[in-house]
């Protein structure tokens, strides 16, 4: 009988040697960037179009995601219906999502089809069309998705804290509201679509078991389009609000309050942001954490209390973000509070210390396994500017950072005065 | 479910039809059809089941352990009962004062779920600390600390969760009532979170042990372990950890199942929404029954994609409905297939209505053509393939298998999907939508 008083011997993952997989690069002949990988043991496949296309491209609220959204909804061959038809007889499945600065098309199929399917994604970024009537569809079905999320006070909050943290002109702290999906017409999309789609910038990403003329057949049908154009840069200025607390009603018969409490961080190119990374999985970004501990498993003021920072390429934002009891919204903030407190005067002791860096490699193990998991880590670099060093980089901060290295940046980061605060209820 | 968390640095993944975005509406089970996957089966002398599955790619190892107990094993006055528990699961076991501490210093991580037929706890780990694993999970097999704090922290925890899902979002009560209004015996008539919050409010610590004792034993169990193992250390592992846990007395379901329906039934209800919406059910047959898969492939023809029936006719052409959705419960006994649609502002529910049922006919009175069947299978061949990638879902798939009677069937379900004609849809579809098969729930919207 094994005594069960003892834990048995763990490796600790510190010791772990992570590797990133190396990942293909090839330029289509018109100069466009392709990463992919090769590997896997089911027959499928992802590709994944990465345009500089995003919203902080737009002149207009909206223009970006409604071209990105209605890009498969005509062309000037085949009717919305077709398109999405073709994609789904080959069981594929075809998405695409606008962020602040990229937008994406991305393919999901069974590594048989591709050669079938690549055709009609090169229709769709040369001879969209945008008809009218599929735009009027999107703008009454997405005005009606929108009256549904404005009442609820999480979809709320998180619209009302990005106008703080970047200002309503900031791509990243921009919404769109009814009246700016009904301004959306036709030539808007058409102007888009000619400026980053027809003349894109333009990176493709892909992995899973691909065909051995993979390389062939991405130049056939993609070589010859105009996908490494030099799109003017977009700069933008963040205008922060100067008012720092808010408390906003929503719901007058809301049981819940949403709650966010946020300020702004430099991006991934700054010298703090690797170690930042540690901080915040201690203090919010784990079950165990600071705050889940505290207010969730000692409180039960909430069902899940979490710190993140924002995934953006600029200038970024760190957050914490909460659905709280109504009753015990201000005593939740209060304990957010007291937890930057403690991390700002007391240093953290080796074995939390240990346990985070160990939890956090253990992750980073997984987040490299499989070709579908290691592309997405390559495509965060290349997007982001960086290259595996970073990741390497990353890695090695977890394994050294000190506890002293904590309050120092707790003591730069962690002061309650610097964030926003928002109560949504 | 244990948490969840809301973090945007989580990795990306394919947007499919998977699991999380729709967990707290209906707590659905994993639709794992799967290519072929190879593991090993071997059951230890106190009853407790275990699969192996090797995979060498992966430095990382999963262990999942699935308790046959549901929501659907509660009494009606103490519902919510099996999902707080899962909760309590993790306030410490009779050796261990914490469980997430320990796994998190060997690089692991955690979660567990609960819907209406079982419960499910999985962790994954680097593969070198596997032992950690059965150190913890078994600890908690044989017995829980049961500390009266962690039921009252639980217990806020739950209303929180409860409040956060079902009643803070608009249209969130729709599940409870239309749960209610289609199953009149069965207790799949409750959802998994709890009837009313007042039943989690009133869970006692004599509650938590008796449940404890009925359910969380060896023989109401399967241990998986997947990833980079082999059979002979997991044989080892499982004997040295599982082995002396008393085998208990062996849980025996007796729930009432649902009686035919024998008329229509209706509910209209009016909440502070700005859409109306239109909700329809109908029962279908149990998991096992070949008419389950076809059911399945049913809602994928009416409701999968934007090429399928629903959406093409009634949201792209007739712009009736602004979204409209068809799927069901994935239940083990008698489950739901539903449709569900927010209606265009100035179209009535009467009208939406008809034109669901105008589609209806059509699928009844005319078989489906051969590039249409074609089509759903190339989508489920192509699901499952997706599916299998994750090595936390071919563990999941092998326990869920396991559960129904053997987790062989999921090396066999594509051929039964392949099997389906078009005259067993033909045939199902004039089964299943039938007017006193069939529940209605009109949720009108009141000026806001």
């Amino acid at each position: 009988m094994p005594d069960r008083k003892i834990a048995p011997p763990i490796k600790d993952a510190v010791d772990f040697n992570i590797r990133l997989k190396p990942c293909t690069r090839f330029d289509l002949s018109n100069g466009a960037p392709v990463y992919y990988i090769n590997d896997g043991a089911e027959e499928v496949a992802a590709l994944d179009f990465v345009f500089k296309a995003g919203n902080c491209y737009e002149n207009k609220n909206g223009v970006a995601t409604s071209a990105n959204y209605l890009i498969k909804n005509g062309t000037s061959k085949k009717n919305s219906f077709e398109i999405t038809e073709y994609f789904e007889y080959y069981g594929a499945y075809l998405n695409r999502t606008c962020y602040n600065e990229t937008a994406t098309i991305t393919l999901h199929c069974l590594s048989k089809h591709l050669e079938q399917l690549l055709p009609v994604i090169r229709e769709l970024i040369t001879e969209a069309i945008f008809p009218q009537n599929e735009l009027e569809i999107f703008q009454q079905n997405s005005i009606q998705r929108l009256s549904v999320n404005l009442l609820k006070s999480d979809f709320v909050a998180n619209r009302l804290i990005d106008q703080y943290l970047y200002g309503a002109e900031h791509p990243y702290g921009r919404v769109s509201n009814k009246e700016d999906i009904e301004n959306i017409n036709r030539e808007d999309l058409q102007n888009f679509y000619k400026q980053f789609y027809l003349n894109a910038s333009c990176t493709i990403f892909s992995a899973g078991k691909l065909p051995g003329d993979f390389e062939t057949l991405l130049e056939k049908y993609f070589g010859d389009l105009n996908l490494n154009e030099t799109l003017p840069e977009v700069v933008f200025k963040r205008e922060m609000a100067s008012q720092k607390k808010y408390r906003v009603s929503n719901d007058e018969n809301g049981v819940q309050a949403a709650i966010r409490i946020a300020r702004p961080f430099p991006n991934r190119h700054h010298p703090d942001f690797k170690k930042a990374g540690i901080l915040n999985t201690l203090f919010g970004g784990y079950f165990g954490s600071r705050l889940m501990s505290n207010i969730r498993e000692e409180k039960g003021y909430t069902y899940g209390i979490s710190s993140y920072l924002q995934n953006h390429i600029g200038e970024t934002s760190w957050m914490i973000t909460t659905e709280a009891g109504k009753d015990v919204a201000e005593a939740t903030i209060e304990e957010v509070q007291n937890e930057m407190k403690l991390l700002r005067e007391e240093l953290v002791d080796d074995e939390e210390l240990l346990l985070v860096k160990n939890y956090m490699m253990g992750l980073n193990l997984g987040y490299v396994d499989g070709p579908f998991h290691v592309i997405s880590r390559w495509k965060s670099l290349v997007l982001n500017g960086l290259d595996e060093n970073y990741f390497y980089d990353s890695l090695n901060v977890i394994k050294t950072i000190t506890a002293e290295e904590l309050q120092a940046l707790s003591n730069k980061y962690l002061s309650p005065e610097d964030f926003f605060e928002l109560v949504v209820i | 479910m244990k948490w969840l968390f809301r973090n945007a640095e989580k990795l990306e993944k394919p947007d499919l039809p998977f699991l999380f975005d729709s967990f707290w509406e209906n707590n659905f089970v994993w639709r794992n059809f799967a290519a072929m996957i190879n593991f090993e089966r071997f059951v230890l002398d106190n009853g407790l089941r275990v699969i192996v599955h090797e995979d060498k790619s992966t430095p990382m190892a999963v262990l999942d352990v699935m308790y046959d107990v549901g929501s659907r094993d509660e009494e009606p006055h103490k519902t919510g009962f099996a999902h707080l528990f899962e909760h309590l699961m993790f306030g410490g076991s009779v050796n261990i004062e914490s469980f997430d501490e320990p796994l998190q210093m060997a690089g692991g991580e955690n979660n567990a779920y609960t819907t209406n037929d079982l419960t499910n706890y999985y962790l994954q780990i680097p593969a070198e600390n596997l032992e950690t694993g059965f150190w913890l999970e078994s600890d908690r097999m044989l017995a829980l600390g049961f500390s009266e704090n962690s039921l009252d922290v639980q217990r806020k925890v739950v209303l929180e969760e409860f409040k956060e899902h079902y009643i803070s979002k608009p249209y969130g009560d729709v599940w409870h009532k239309l749960r209610e209004l289609a199953y009149k015996e069965h207790p799949y008539k409750w959802m998994t979170i709890g009837k009313e919050l007042s039943h989690v409010e009133n869970a006692q610590l004599q509650d938590v042990k008796d449940f404890f004792a009925k359910h969380y034993t060896p023989s109401n169990a399967i241990l998986t372990v997947a990833g980079n193992v082999t059979l002979a250390q997991v044989k080892e592992l499982a004997e040295k950890w599982f082995g002396d846990i008393p085998a208990g007395e062996k849980y025996i379901r007796d729930i009432p199942q649902e009686p035919a329906q024998t008329e229509p039934h209706f509910l209209e209800v009016k909440a502070a929404v700005p859409l109306d919406a239109l909700y329809k059910c109908w029962h279908i047959s149990t998991r096992l029954d070949k008419r389950y898969y076809v059911a399945d492939m049913i809602t994928e023809i009416l409701g999968g994609g934007t090429s399928s029936r629903l959406f093409q006719n009634l949201v792209k052409e007739q712009q009736l409905f602004s979204s409209i959705h068809c799927a069901h419960l994935g239940s083990i006994d008698a489950g739901l297939l539903y449709i569900e649609g927010k209606l265009v502002k100035g179209v009535s529910i009467e009208d939406g209505e008809k034109g669901v049922m105008a589609e209806l006919e059509k699928i009844k009175s005319e078989k489906i053509a051969e590039n249409e069947l074609q089509k759903i299978k190339n989508k489920t061949e192509s699901l499952l393939a997706f599916e299998d990638i994750s090595l936390m879902n071919r563990a999941n798939s092998l326990a869920n298998y396991e559960l129904l009677g053997d987790a062989d069937l999921m090396n066999k379900e594509l051929s039964i999907y392949q099997s389906v004609t078009s005259d067993d849809i033909f045939e199902e579809c004039n089964r299943i939508f039938v007017d006193n098969n069939c529940s209605t729930l009109y949720y009108r919207s009141e000026a806001l």
